[in-house]
């Protein structure tokens, strides 16, 4: 067993671009679910519009900062459409909704009646070679120390989208902060409540999905500048449970906690996969009863028993206050 | 007051200075005509208590009349201000607030927020403001005032606590403090009584008294008609959605079509 390995593995997914892009998004999130308490089922279709808003503004001659902007306001601009018919509703059919409103704009994406726009199930290759342009570091080179290395490329990815990260965060923490957050979590404690104070309810729960559909659009971006690609497979309805994990782990309605969610999802979800790895290859015994793919679906399976576990003994998430919690229960 | 001006006690009676007017105002839930008012008035700087049995329609009234419920037929208005088709934020802007039968602190904000939640215009509650940062000003004076009322009802040593961990009748004295930092005219309390300690009862009906004596009109619902006797300048009594009477209290306690509405007709006709 290399347990080193094991470590690095887990370290690299953590400081890794995508474990930052799933913490902006988790933000995202958290702004609509966790303090404006609104049950948003379609998450990853903010992350979506966003990716695509960029790919397809570039490939159709857009340069890439316009594809940012472009991506960006599809990720509001979507919080606006959902959110005027559905919000009005009570929160139960507000989730339903956003479920189907998701699946619908990823299956018409990867429809080929808009193949011409979004290049169908193959979706939309090599938009983004004006970021990777800019980078400052030296692409054939490799930086770190020891076993614990990333390419040029992948160091440039990190440092920018960890400052997104930072820049969402504190953008999320001012807003929450102010007077307009104390309106959005009264809005979580009791809507009634808040609108018998003279709260117009319904422009506060719109602004927050919007404002959180625009954050989840720039992390779907990372994602799709990271990876150089966009496909509709990779923004299946798992992915906004994924982030719904993420940020209950990390503790919803607080300021940080999407991103030590993200943080620790990612090394547990990688640790646990490369120990399954050395396992299969390495213990005989295990070699002999699983296949590296049955060793795969276990570490589905423990991944699950951890968050489950820590979910029984840490209800409020990492980051949640046991103060809140009880109050809550009352 | 009523004494003085010595208004005649039949439903539907005008008043000489009605802060709310109420004109044929109907609500049914399918078959069931939960309010049917034709007139009512309600007079300013008054504790006006709406009574009557369960069912009688007395919160359906609440809601209608405070825009958290749609009113089949009939007009309402504040001041003079009409108020039909107007949402409830909005009802609460132009000055009635109200209050709710289950109580609905904001659990997990904490006393001192449930307050400053409820100040009118601060400007760090729109989207620029809160960006720019430029609220923190107003939000000291609200502040001062917030603590002020907390202290009046009594709760300022819980203002740094979570909403969630007051009792039911600090609830309740929360709800009240939190519905003047709106700066209403008329307040609309929804049993402001039911599940309070009786030992926070006294402290409650002062506290109620004590609006009116500081310029509000206070309307409340109540079951209890010793709670009514004691505070109320005026009473409706609701049955079946309709006013069936309306009076000084200790008329009304003598009132026959109430105590049937209240006991049902066979207790009336025992005690005959």
């Amino acid at each position: 067993m290399d347990w080193l390995e094991i470590l690095v593995a887990g370290t690299l997914a953590v400081i890794g671009p995508v474990t930052a892009a799933y913490a902006v998004s988790a933000s995202g999130l958290n702004l609509q679910f966790g303090y404006a308490g609104l049950l948003n089922f379609g998450h990853v279709a903010f992350m979506l519009v966003g990716a695509y808003g960029l790919a397809i503004t570039v490939d159709f001659g857009g340069s890439f900062w316009l594809g940012l902007i472009v991506g960006t306001a599809a990720g509001v601009l979507l919080g606006l459409l959902m959110g005027l018919p559905t919000l009005r509703l009570r929160a139960d059919y507000f989730a339903i909704t956003s479920i189907a409103f998701a699946e619908v704009i990823r299956l018409l994406v990867r429809s080929s009646w808009a193949e011409s726009l979004t290049g169908g199930v193959f979706g939309i290759q090599g938009f983004a070679n004006s970021f990777h342009e800019l980078n400052p570091f030296d692409v054939r080179e490799l930086y770190g120390f020891g076993r614990f290395i990333v390419t040029g490329r992948s160091l440039f990815m990190i440092v920018v989208s960890w400052i997104v990260v930072l820049v969402t965060t504190l953008f999320i923490a001012r807003l929450i902060k102010s007077p307009w957050g104390r309106v959005i979590k009264a809005i979580r404690e009791d809507e009634d409540a808040t609108a018998s104070l003279g709260k117009n309810t319904f422009a506060y729960k719109l602004q927050a999905l919007m404002i959180g559909g625009g954050i989840a659009a720039i992390a779907g971006m990372l994602l799709a500048i990271d990876q150089q690609a966009v496909t509709p497979a990779s923004y299946a309805p798992r992915i906004t449970f994924i982030i719904y994990v993420i940020v209950i782990l990390g503790g919803a309605g607080t300021i940080w906690g999407p991103v030590l969610g993200s943080i620790v999802f990612s090394f547990l979800f990688f640790t646990i996969d490369a120990f399954m790895v050395q396992l299969q290859a390495n213990v005989d015994f295990v070699g002999d009863i699983l296949s590296p793919a049955e060793a795969g679906l276990i570490k589905l399976f423990l991944v699950g028993v951890t968050l489950m576990l820590l979910m029984i003994f840490r209800p409020q998430g990492i980051l949640g206050s046991r103060e809140e919690e009880l109050a809550h229960e009352r | 007051m009523n004494g003085d001006l010595a208004i005649e006690p039949v439903p539907g009676v005008a008043k000489p200075d009605p802060v709310v007017t109420i004109d044929g105002l109907g609500r049914s839930f399918g078959g069931l005509q939960a309010v049917d008012v034709d007139h009512l008035e309600i007079q300013r700087h008054t504790v006006t208590s709406i009574i009557g049995p369960n069912g009688a329609g007395k919160t359906t009234l609440f809601n209608l009349l405070t825009g958290f419920d749609k009113a089949d037929e009939g007009s309402w208005d504040l001041d003079g201000g009409p108020l039909v088709g107007i949402p409830s934020f909005q009802v609460a802007r132009k000055g009635m607030v109200r209050t709710f039968q289950l109580t609905k602190a904001l659990s997990r904000l904490t006393v001192l927020d449930n307050m400053l939640v409820a100040a009118k215009d601060q400007p760090g509650e729109q989207l620029r403001g809160a960006i720019l940062g430029r609220w923190r000003h107003v939000e000291e004076a609200n502040t001062e005032k917030a603590m002020e009322l907390l202290e009046r009802f009594g709760l300022d040593y819980m203002a740094y606590e979570y909403a969630g961990g007051c009792s039911g009748g600090q609830r309740k004295l929360l709800e009240m403090a939190r519905a003047l930092m709106v700066e209403p005219e008329v307040i609309m309390l929804d049993e402001p009584m039911a599940g309070v300690n009786p030992a926070l009862t006294q402290s409650l009906l002062s506290q109620i008294t004590g609006l009116r004596d500081s310029g509000k009109t206070v309307v409340f619902v109540e079951h209890d008609m010793d709670v009514v006797q004691e505070i109320s300048d005026w009473v409706v009594v609701l049955a079946e959605g309709r006013v069936i009477a309306e009076g000084p209290p200790d008329v009304i306690a003598r009132n026959p079509a109430v105590i049937d509405a209240y006991l049902g007709a066979e207790h009336g006709e025992a005690a005959s």
